[in-house]
């Protein structure tokens, strides 16, 4: 794993996706680095889950070349894939918890399946349980997804997508049809998730407070919960950078500064609120 | 000007690309045998009562259909061979193939089907397991497996009910001359082609589900649909492949 030897988590050269007659990517480049956040923004069908699922090679990108933690995936055979995926967590947009089995279970999906990691037994309890203290759901452990609401679905989401410590965490939509509250707390566990291990985070929203949440707020081991990072000296602001997508085209890259500055009418009706 | 069978080829070709994929996880780890077994045991298990049922009446409609062409020629004495062999040859696979069609094919083609609308099969492959190995193979292996027996039960059961309406109610001969005959006319040949048809229709049922259900698009109306097309191709399936069966058997 000496291969990723600059800070390159993610690369996108030129990348295309079409369904059909959709183009769902368009050309789309960037790059993410270590200990960075990115925050994709979009309208509902302009290419966000697109992107997250080519970045780990659920999708296969029709042109370009996609580079996750220095390999290029854009050829990699599916089961070369899974021990690149392990060092990933991903939280779904519809969360894809197996409503077959329990909350444990679910969590200890990635730990038993992956085959990079032969986990002990006893071992994996414990990192079960840890990954939904996290989450604040420890108690839920023999519950089925079912008997969950949205939201504790989504934390049990997240537990299972950072259980297993990766590297980058890619986070769909994870406030969609949630509650400002619920949505507050579940923003609150992704940037606590980032800072307590430093992950490259990319989330995608359609919501621009989840974004400014992420760029402009930190972890405060102390209190235990998330506090506004001073503007300067504070390392979240200017490592949280912007995208915004339409209809699968990448029409800005910037920090918030730069986002509120747009003049572009489709860019900046994702900053007034 | 040939756009218009772009579509269907397109589907013939992710049909036996899916097939492939299949096959060649066969002999590879892990096998997952829970999964087997408890597919074994909702496709075969629960597919048995309806199976008595349809095996019992249409074994006892067939001895009734033919009493009276048969005692037109005075045969009535060779019913049990008449209802033997057309169960075994042809109604016992091809009822109990699309009796399981349209329960287990709809319900594996919904199943999958809500598990990809929900990302439930993005989320096992990006957590490390191969979709094909863990929900196509367990479902192609017991319904592989199952589908010979159920028809098995089905054509037994179908000669007791032709053995009932021929000897009990109409008397159309004695009990030993209608076993008798059944068994006596039962040919090797009979037999292969009767257990081949529906393992090779098990085959058709449990891929045609898992591949309308992986590829489902389109929220819980999509569900639905992909439950639809798996039933109705799968049972189109069954009886092209059951009439070229026939066509190689009946030659030999
Ligand atoms: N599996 C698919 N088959 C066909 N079209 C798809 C598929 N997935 C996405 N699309 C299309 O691609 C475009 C981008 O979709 P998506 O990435 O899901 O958007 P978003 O997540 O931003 O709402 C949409 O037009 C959508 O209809
Ligand atoms: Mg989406």
């Amino acid at each position: 794993m000496a291969e990723g030897s600059d800070n390159t988590v993610l690369r996108f050269e030129d990348v295309s996706v079409v369904f059909d007659d959709v183009l769902a990517l368009d050309k789309v480049s960037f790059v993410l680095e270590r200990g960075e956040s990115r925050v994709v923004l979009g309208t509902a069908g302009s290419g966000k889950t697109t992107l997250l699922k080519t970045a780990v090679g659920l999708i296969r990108p029709d042109s370009g070349r996609v580079e996750l933690l220095g390999h290029d995936i854009s050829k990699m055979e599916e089961r070369e894939l899974y021990e690149l995926r392990s060092r990933v967590g991903i939280l779904f947009q519809e969360v894809g918890l197996f409503d077959s089995l329990t909350v444990e279970e679910n969590v200890a999906y990635p730990l038993r399946n992956q085959q990079a990691r032969k986990a002990v037994d006893s071992d994996l309890r414990e990192q079960v349980v840890e990954a939904l203290r996290f989450v604040e759901l420890e108690h839920t452990l023999d519950k089925f997804p079912s008997e969950l609401s949205g939201g504790m679905r989504r934390r049990v989401g997240i537990a299972r997508a950072v259980v297993t410590a990766p590297d980058v965490v890619l986070y769909d939509s994870p406030t969609a049809g949630l509650d400002p509250i619920t949505a507050y707390t579940i923003m609150g566990l992704l940037i606590k998730e980032r800072d307590i291990r430093n992950a490259a985070t990319v989330m995608v929203t359609h919501r621009y407070q989840d974004g400014q949440l992420l760029a402009n707020f930190r972890y405060n081991p102390q209190a235990g919960e998330i506090e506004p990072a001073s503007r300067n000296g504070s390392r979240a602001d200017l490592r949280t950078k912007f995208m915004v997508l339409q209809e699968g085209r990448l029409v800005f890259e910037g920090v918030q500064e730069e986002l509120e500055a747009s003049t572009d009418p489709y860019v900046s009706k994702f900053v007034r609120r | 000007m040939l756009d218009f069978l772009k579509p269907p080829i397109q589907t013939f070709q992710d049909f036996f690309l899916l097939a492939g994929r299949t096959l060649r996880t066969l002999p590879r780890r892990p096998h997952y045998r829970d999964d087997i077994s408890l597919q074994m045991d909702m496709i075969g298990v629960g597919s048995v009562p309806i199976v008595l049922l349809v095996g019992f009446f249409s074994g006892a409609v067939m001895a009734l259909q033919m009493s009276r062409a048969l005692a037109q020629y005075g045969a009535t004495g060779q019913v049990g061979q008449i209802v033997a062999i057309t169960l075994v040859r042809e109604l016992g696979p091809v009822l109990t193939s699309l009796l399981v069609a349209g329960r287990v094919g709809s319900g594996i083609a919904s199943e999958l089907g809500s598990m990809k609308v929900t990302e439930q099969i993005d989320a096992m492959r990006a957590l490390g397991t191969d979709p094909v190995q863990k929900l196509v193979k367990p479902r192609l292996t017991a319904t592989a497996f199952t589908l010979p027996l159920l028809t098995i039960i089905a054509d037994f059961v179908g000669m007791v009910g032709g053995y009932l309406m021929a000897v009990p109610v109409l008397s159309l001969t004695t009990r030993a001359q209608y076993w008798n005959s059944a068994y006596r006319s039962l040919e090797y040949n009979d037999i292969t082609q009767g257990l081949l048809k529906p393992f090779l229709f098990a085959i058709i049922i449990a891929l045609v589900g898992c591949y309308y259900g992986l590829r489902t698009t389109g929220g819980t109306q999509g569900v639905g649909r992909a439950t639809t097309q798996a039933v109705v191709v799968a049972s189109i399936w069954i009886f092209v492949t059951n009439l070229m069966v026939t066509r190689i058997f009946v030659n030999l």
